[in-house]
């Protein structure tokens, strides 16, 4: 999944809640001690703590007992459940933060590392991450053998391949786009290098992490539920959690477990919108680079909280503190002349690389061999086949969806308080993991005995359509409001008015929402080509199927295949696709 | 500090930066020599692309000067001094900090003790003005109020040398004045810690507003064209005329060696001359004001540029296209209509477009060239890119893309030829 366009989101605006003016203040002298958000905020830590803590009981219990213990449909046990799952996904985007920090920055650091490192991301991106379950789950499970940590481990590393590529990648844009006098000025001023970096690259880079964060955060939903319940060759795993109590619901055919599973999901994801991200997106307007002071600011009750607790203020304090020692304890150097500096970079710079493609040149030669190995040329062929059935599947989607999606996109996007309303809907929507959907589509298709090959693929693109919608509601917003008069002006109306007006304005942000969608698709199309209801299999044709009989059956040879089949088919679609209709789109369309 | 050692020494500095395509090097600056002595505010004036911000990058320490060397207090400069601070033309204050924060950063940086930190920023704050706007964050902020955040924060940190690169351009008329005579205040004063000033700027009675010693640089490569000395007496008025005879005297300077003679000693006026980017809305317009009363054809330059209030970036380009095109002529500070600038002012639409192509295709070589090879294909088109190449053999890459858009401008006014953009094309569709 692509980043999006910096700042390309209008955000939802909220009001704040009015405080009453007089009080009878019996407890005067508490107030002292801390006000009344204080205590809020407490409630709220606290509170995440206690959830923490309970989340992670179990975590050392041997493996042997988990699979002893069937899981239990009942719905008192569904807070437990939703519990552990975040806990997968914050553990998995804080691995994603520490990949991005380190591999973000030396690939903008250094342009030579940088020639290498942004392609191998480019290719991570394309794997499906179904296969990096297959491939790595040995490795993940012998890091505590036995344990159920062992297989957290594989489901935390699943849905941190669902996160970290995205965030990778927008931090990196972001750091080889910092304003140039920002540079001058910071080392005009000798601040040193890792002053630099926590004073001005990073707060430069954050709005966009955040926002990558965020949607990654929604993707991940996704591959969380896909990821706990996971059967590779003879070994199956069933962590506790939300994905795997609906697969049992699956097996068990009850549809009322599942409905409550999605009503637990809708919870869940309220709460962390609410706690985590709409303070975090009104905090981080204070770090945006272009100043506009028209713009009203978002708001989050949760972080008007946390800014006015007293005890919230003074941890923050006193963290800001701690990162300024950080910089006051490093040594000062006399700076060397740049020539040496560049010398020893240089070397530095050799040996990681020579190291890195040592790595990759054994991976390479052994993926080959395996290939050759255990494939045939008739193989070869099918899989291409299977590939090009699942391309013209998300092809086909992409266009229905966008036949969909756009009209609606440029109508709610031309009405800014149609947006409001809208926006905080569509977010909910994208962030919902749809594949809890899936079971009911999946009882359709056995009931009315539909033909999977058709039912199946609108799966797909349940989760990935909403780019298309956001991105066509932003590129509409931002039609200057000239274009837009002066089309009324000239009574421009129905067919001629999308041709000339809508369509070519909002044409650069649909395609980086189509990219977006497209990618999402093919990695879907591994989860959705083949479901269960009961002990009934529908499965349609397509190269996800091929990839998920292959994981299933614990066959590495034809994983291996399906999977860089799969990733050269999406490479190539990228480059000699999408990326040429975004040339032309930004070339074409571009306003000014 | 001894002082008869000049406080910066610049000493036949040149850089060169190399091109692109591997094919030799781009001159920026070459030659240059200068001293700043304690005291004394040092103006570099030129146009856009003479290298003076290169030579402020290379004095501050962020780049290297690829011949030559800079001194500051007779030591050699290697990286960011500790003595000299700059102040940038679009600020360059961090939008995530307040105003203190900001002013203290330099200070943090050096590791000076907490409470000296407090007690140095809220005394810069207070003497460059801000006093009660510790806690705004930049965009509560005005242009002008941005602009003093970053002198706050450049003169904390005890600088010998302020290095001012455009300082008061990206502001406007007024706060650019309201700033640069408190500045001056506070230095005829002895109010700030700085012993010596550099000061680049393109406006020129800007630096003869606020300079002791002004050179003047030429364009490509950049090199110093004269040095000009200002003894008048702070505080200096505009309307005092031996200012305006300063402001005449640089006018001319910098307007006595026309483009084509410096070409011509450098390898021929042809089609390898980079044509700026003006349209011919500018031409038209600057050949009917000097047409008009009060000018009736002949035109002081210091005159018209206060009257259009065009600053010399935008009024010279315009100039020489016209002198280039012998719409006029530009000699002692003054522009002069010829009798084809006079017919170009009195005539129509149509007559204009007439005389506009004939000179065009007279004494513009990459129009004639263009039309020529049009003419001689049998399909009467020829691609960008043909002309692109060839270009590049003169000139850099930007510069070939600008020298095209304005041919591709004014042969489209002339209709001289045709140029389609989707298909990248030129072609004798509309021929006149």
């Amino acid at each position: 999944m692509r980043a999006l366009p910096s700042g390309g989101l209008p955000v939802v605006l909220e009001e704040e809640s009015a405080t009453p003016a007089n009080r009878v203040d019996a407890f005067g002298f508490l107030r002292e001690l801390a006000t009344r958000w204080d205590a809020v905020a407490l409630i709220i830590v606290f509170g995440l703590i206690v959830f923490l803590g309970e989340a992670s009981r179990g975590l050392f219990e041997p493996l042997s007992k988990l699979q002893a213990t069937p899981l239990s449909l009942d719905p008192r046990h569904l807070p437990f459940y939703a519990a552990r799952t975040t806990l997968r996904m914050f553990a998995a985007l804080f691995l994603s933060l520490v990949f991005t920090f380190t591999y973000a920055t030396w690939a903008a650091k250094s342009s030579r590392a940088g020639k290498l490192l942004v392609p191998i991301l480019d290719i991570l991106q394309s794997v499906p991450i179904f296969s990096f379950l297959s491939i790595t789950y040995v490795f993940f499970m012998s890091l505590a053998p036995g344990r159920v940590l062992g297989a957290e481990f594989v489901a935390i590393f699943v849905i941190f391949t669902s996160q970290a590529w995205n965030m990778a990648f927008s931090f990196y844009q972001s750091l080889r786009t910092v304003p140039v006098e920002l540079i001058e000025a910071a080392e005009s001023f000798h601040l040193s290098p890792w002053m630099k970096f926590w004073q001005v690259e990073v707060p430069f880079a954050l709005p966009g992490l955040i926002w990558n964060t965020m949607m990654s955060m929604s993707g991940g939903w996704f591959f969380v539920v896909a990821s706990e319940a996971f059967q590779v060759g003879h070994t199956s795993v069933a962590l506790p959690g939300i994905g795997t109590y609906i697969q049992t619901a699956i097996e068990r055919r009850n549809l009322g477990a599942i409905g409550w599973a999605i009503g637990a999901m809708f919870v869940v994801i309220l709460v962390y919108d609410q706690l985590i991200f709409r303070p975090l997106v009104a905090w981080i307007d204070r770090l945006r680079y272009e100043q506009d002071p028209s713009a009203r600011p978002p708001r989050s009750w949760a972080l008007t909280v946390m800014q006015r607790s007293r005890v919230i203020s003074a941890m923050t304090d006193a963290f800001y503190a701690g990162v300024r020692w950080t910089s006051w304890a490093m040594p000062i150097g006399r700076p060397a002349p740049s020539s040496q500096v560049q010398g020893a970079e240089r070397k530095w710079n050799w040996v990681w690389m020579s190291v890195l493609g040592a790595i990759l040149a054994f991976g390479l030669w052994h993926i080959v061999r395996t290939l050759i190995a255990g494939t045939t040329l008739r193989e070869v062929l099918e899989v291409c086949g299977l590939a090009l059935l699942t391309m013209v599947r998300v092809f086909v989607l992409i266009a229905l969806a966008s036949l969909i999606w756009v009209p609606i996109g440029v109508w709610v996007g031309l009405r800014p308080r149609l947006m409001a309303v809208v926006q905080p809907i569509a977010q909910i929507l994208a962030a919902f993991p749809n594949n809890l959907l899936f079971p009911f589509t999946v009882y359709g298709i056995v009931a009315w005995r539909l033909n999977p090959d058709v039912w199946l693929s609108p799966l797909m693109i349940l989760g990935t359509q909403w780019y298309i919608l956001f991105n066509v509601i932003a590129g509409a917003s931002a039609i200057p409001g000239e274009l837009r008069y002066a089309a009324e002006n000239f009574n421009l109306r129905g067919w001629l008015w999308w041709i000339r007006v809508a369509i070519p304005g909002v044409f650069p942000y649909y395609v980086t929402g189509a990219i977006t969608a497209s990618g999402g698709s093919w990695n879907a199309s591994v989860v959705a080509e083949v479901e269960n209801w009961g002990s009934t299999q529908v499965r349609a044709h397509g190269l996800g199927a091929y990839i998920f009989d292959a994981t299933a059956a614990g066959d590495f040879h034809r994983i291996i295949l399906g999977t860089v089949t799969m990733s050269l088919f999406v490479v190539a679609i990228n480059r000699l696709f999408w990326r040429r209709l975004y040339y032309y789109a930004e070339r074409r369309f571009r306003l000014g | 500090m001894n002082l008869s050692t000049p406080l910066l020494q610049v000493a036949d500095v040149s850089k060169a930066f190399p091109r692109p395509d591997g094919e030799g090097e781009l001159i920026v600056l070459q030659g240059v020599n200068l001293e700043v002595g304690s005291g004394e505010i040092v103006g570099i004036l030129g146009r856009s692309g003479s290298g003076k911000s290169t030579l402020l990058r290379l004095i501050a320490g962020l780049s290297e000067p690829s011949g030559g060397t800079l001194s500051y207090l007779g030591e050699r400069i290697h990286g960011p001094a500790h003595g000299i601070a700059m102040v940038f033309q679009s600020f360059a204050i961090f939008p995530w900090l307040t105003v203190y924060e900001n002013v203290a950063l330099g200070l943090e940086a050096l590791r000076v003790p907490g409470a000296e930190i407090r007690r140095r920023a809220l005394a810069a704050i207070d003497l460059i003005g801000l006093d009660g706007f510790e806690s705004a964050y930049p965009r509560e902020l005005s242009g002008g109020m941005r602009q003093r955040v970053g002198f706050a924060r450049a003169l904390v940190v005890h600088p010998n040398i302020l290095l001012m690169d455009e300082a008061f351009s990206a502001l406007d008329v007024l706060t650019a004045e309201t700033l640069r005579t408190d500045f001056l205040d506070l230095w005829t004063e002895g109010k700030m810690p700085i012993k010596g000033v550099v000061l680049v700027t393109h406006n020129i009675e800007e630096a003869v507003l606020m300079c002791d010693r002004i050179l003047v640089f030429a364009s490509n490569p950049g090199r110093i064209l004269t040095e000009i000395r200002v003894s008048l007496p702070q505080p200096r008025s505009r309307l005092d005329p031996s200012f305006r005879a300063l402001v005449e005297r640089i006018y001319v300077e910098m307007t006595a060696r026309p483009a084509d003679a410096h070409a011509r000693a450098h390898g021929g006026l042809g089609i390898g001359t980079v044509l700026p980017r003006v349209g011919s809305n500018l031409l038209s317009g600057l050949i009917e004001t000097v047409a008009a009363p009060p000018f009736n054809g002949t035109a002081d330059l210091p005159k018209i540029a206060s009257d259009l209030q065009m600053e010399i970036d935008e009024l010279f380009p315009v100039a020489e296209v016209l002198q280039m095109m012998r719409f006029a002529e530009v000699a002692g500070g003054d522009i002069k209509l010829t009798d084809q600038g006079i017919a170009f002012a009195n005539g129509s639409l149509d007559e204009r477009k007439r005389i506009f192509a004939r000179q065009l295709l007279a004494y513009v070589p990459l129009a004639a060239h263009i039309r020529r090879v049009l003419d001689e294909r049998g399909s009467h088109a020829a691609r960008r890119t043909r002309f692109f190449d060839e270009l590049e053999d003169y000139m850099g890459e930007e510069q070939a893309e600008q020298t095209l858009r304005t041919i591709i401008s004014w042969g489209r006014y002339a209709e001289a030829f045709a140029y389609d953009d989707e298909s990248a094309t030129f072609s004798l569709e509309n021929p006149s």
